[in-house]
């Protein structure tokens, strides 16, 4: 779907983006991470034919990018705004129409949005007596109001509250489940666990990881275990496991120990089952956010 | 449909509908005719207010001599000094003069009041005793007054312009007026709607709409619908003040003169009726003088300056706008617009005036940055054809320029947020590159 190869943005005194390369298969949900400053705003701008690089290509369906894709990609910037003093239903209509579509296609189209969100009364409203959630909805709309294959949301959940963030993410896996692919750069991990296929990790100007979520968690996986028992262990010191933490809870020892490579878990029961009654066994996978923390940090 | 088009609709409507739109539009022509109307009422009703100076001589050299002019009569009074004093206290219209007996050793002339008399009733006075003094003293210097009235001069220049279209009467006080009131609309437009299309990126920069907008259209199409929008909302707030103030003035002139028509109508046959209004009484001389200015000459010049001279300038205003984060961190960045249009305002008014076809005026003139305005000024003196086409051809050179540089720097400062600016940054954005 979407294929940045070796893109390089250099401004005065530093380089945005240096070489980076990342593939968006079609119909997936891609996370663009990484911290403050690292470049993604850079990135997606270049996506969006704001800017263009310095070197490096862009291909979108197998063609080169050019100014004709610009109604098949919808862009919701981190940096929210419209025009206060313009009324919405006008508003919605100018965004849309610059998108490229007629008028009469824009207002049918809005209509729709407006009634599936709810918020058919607002027409005639202004933004500046909108409450910041309500323009946010508006901003969403006008974001997907020309139904785009490619949807760019650049830390969509900012500014929203519980109930409306999860409204916003129904909408985004149905827009998903109808075929757009979708990519957003955000700084919340749990929404890249609970959405994203593939992520991209992106740290000062380069990229340092990218993949799909789950061989991405496959290779941080470190044999290590959460296990609960009652009772002792003989031998503490042993070839089998090592102990990272230890805690006693009402007579139950809780561990967090790392299986050496050499054995596996039927071995760590093996030597246990003797010895202790246990309780829980669990293996820790590490959450997206220590993979991103143990990344960045390095 | 055409994108740049769609934005210049969105920029045009959205300030045409607006309220202040619509009251500059209509309360300009009242004014202009409101002013129009006092001008003309004060030169109909000029003679009523004449005062009457009581004139002390005891010197007695004047012999009540003094001639009743325009602005101010004169009567002698046989009151002492005293009692002259007394009344000016009583009586605030009294005006007195006293001439003490010593006047030729040195003594004062004195002018008692109990306001400030106005300068021209002062000079009246004074040409009259001095005219008077001068003449007592050739007479004492031997000199009678019948050769006094043979040697005494009358000459006066004419003022004639002479094309091959032949001889006319530059008596080109309306002309000058119209000029000079259209070098200060171009001035103060400039700047107005300059300063409209500046507060517009601002504010595009500041709620952030910006980014959705350039993720649609180019960064240069933003700014020259934006440019050509409010350029538009300009011209048609002029047409409309034009419009406006011509059918008002139309309607102003009918009424006022109304009375007159009626009068002149029993006495006289229809033909003569309009001649004679047209001919008769003070008030007369502003709407001939209004009629005597070749609208279909300034008018489409004065269109075509204030349209150049806003592209130009309007296109330095967008990249200040493009470079800041509000209104307040505009001035350093606004001193080098301000300065050139100040300078030739200054100029028109005390130099180009005065000198129009000076070498600096016809410099000002054709330089586009300063003539907008210079050209105005020059106009109703007589601009030769190719020195107007020469500096309309510069003016567009000039704004396509202004333009082109503008738009690099915009192009990079609208997704600039919250960074001080110095001008050797706007030369880093300019110089880089798409």
């Amino acid at each position: 779907m979407l294929s940045i190869r070796n893109i390089v943005k250099q401004y005065a005194n530093h380089r945005a983006l240096d070489n980076v390369s990342i593939e968006v298969e079609k119909g997936s949900i891609f996370g663009l991470l990484g911290p403050n400053g690292a470049g993604k705003t850079s990135l997606i701008r270049i996506i969006n034919q704001i800017t263009a690089p310095d070197q490096g290509e862009i291909f979108l369906n197998g063609e080169k990018l050019n100014p004709s894709h610009i109604s098949t990609i919808g862009y919701l910037p981190e940096e929210r705004g419209l025009y206060k003093k313009m009324e919405i239903g006008e508003q919605m209509l100018y965004l849309a129409q610059l998108k490229g579509l007629s008028k009469s296609d824009a207002t049918a189209r809005i209509k729709f949005w407006f009634e599936k969100m709810g918020i058919q009364s607002w027409w005639n409203k202004k933004v500046e007596d909108l409450s910041k959630g309500m323009q946010q909805k508006v901003q969403f709309i006008a974001t997907v109001v020309h139904g785009p294959e490619l949807i760019i949301l650049d830390e969509p959940f900012s500014g929203f509250d519980p109930v409306n963030a999860q409204l916003i993410t129904n909408e985004i896996l149905e827009l998903n489940s109808k075929g757009a692919t979708i990519i957003f750069s955000t700084h919340r991990m749990e929404s890249v666990e609970q959405l994203c296929d593939s992520i991209a990790l992106i740290h000062k100007s380069k990229k340092i990881l990218d993949g799909k979520v789950k061989d991405i968690k496959n290779i941080y996986r470190n044999n290590t275990y959460r296990i609960a028992f009652t009772g002792r262990i003989n031998a503490p010191e042993n070839p089998i496991f090592s102990i990272n933490d230890e805690k006693i809870e009402d007579g139950i020892t809780h561990l967090t120990i790392q299986i050496n490579p050499k054995y596996s878990v039927n071995d760590l029961l093996n030597f246990l089952i003797p010895q202790v009654q246990i309780t829980e066994l669990m293996e820790i996978i590490p959450s997206m956010n220590d993979i991103f923390i143990q990344n960045v940090k390095n | 449909m055409n994108k740049t088009l769609l934005i210049i609709k969105r920029e045009y409507f959205s300030r045409v509908k607006k309220k202040s739109f619509l009251i500059m539009t209509f309360l300009v022509p009242m004014l202009i005719i409101g002013m129009y109307a006092l001008i003309f009422a004060l030169s109909m009703s000029g003679g009523d207010n004449i005062p009457t100076v009581e004139v002390i001589d005891e010197s007695g050299i004047f012999n009540k001599n003094f001639e009743d002019k325009k602005s101010v009569n004169f009567e002698a009074s046989e009151l002492s000094l005293t009692e002259a004093k007394k009344k000016v206290i009583n009586n605030e219209d009294a005006f007195v003069l006293y001439i003490p007996k010593d006047i030729s050793t040195g003594g004062s002339i004195e002018m008692f009041a109990q306001k400030k008399a106005g300068l021209s009733v002062i000079s009246t006075i004074e040409r009259q005793l001095n005219d008077q003094m001068r003449i007592k003293l050739l007479k004492d210097a031997g000199i009678d007054s019948e050769t006094l009235d043979k040697i005494k001069p009358n000459l006066s220049v004419v003022s004639k312009e002479l094309t091959i279209e032949g001889e006319k009467d530059s008596s080109s006080g309306a002309a000058m007026a119209v000029g000079f009131a259209a070098a200060i609309l171009i001035y103060m437009s400039l700047f107005i709607y300059g300063i409209q299309v500046m507060r517009g990126i601002i504010e595009e920069k500041t709620s952030r709409i910006v980014e959705v907008v350039i993720s649609s259209v180019k960064p240069f199409q933003l700014m020259m619908g934006k440019i050509i929008g409010i350029g538009l909302v300009g011209l048609t707030q002029f047409m409309l003040w034009i419009v406006l103030s011509a059918s008002l003035m139309t309607l102003a002139t009918t009424i006022l003169f109304k009375d007159k028509v009626e009068q002149v109508k029993s006495e006289m046959p229809m033909s003569k009726q309009m001649e004679t209004v047209q001919n008769d009484g003070p008030g007369m001389d502003i709407v001939k003088a209004v009629q005597t200015v070749q609208w279909t000459y300034i008018l489409p010049v004065f269109i075509i300056f204030f349209l150049g001279g806003y592209m130009l300038y309007s296109a330095l205003f967008a990249a200040v706008g493009s470079a800041v984060d509000s209104d307040t961190e505009t001035q350093q960045f606004m001193l080098p617009i301000t300065l050139p249009l100040l300078f030739t305002y200054i100029m028109s008014f005390s130099f180009i005036v005065n000198n129009p076809d000076s070498s600096l005026s016809f410099w000002l003139s054709i330089i586009p940055f300063t003539s907008p305005i210079a050209m105005m000024v020059r106009l109703p003196f007589g601009v030769p054809n190719w020195e107007l086409a020469l500096s309309i051809f510069l003016l567009i050179g000039g704004f396509i320029f202004t333009t082109w540089v503008a738009s690099r720097i915009y192009r990079v400062g609208i997704l600039m947020y919250g960074k001080k600016v110095s001008f050797k940054e706007l030369g880093k954005w300019f110089m880089y590159r798409e």
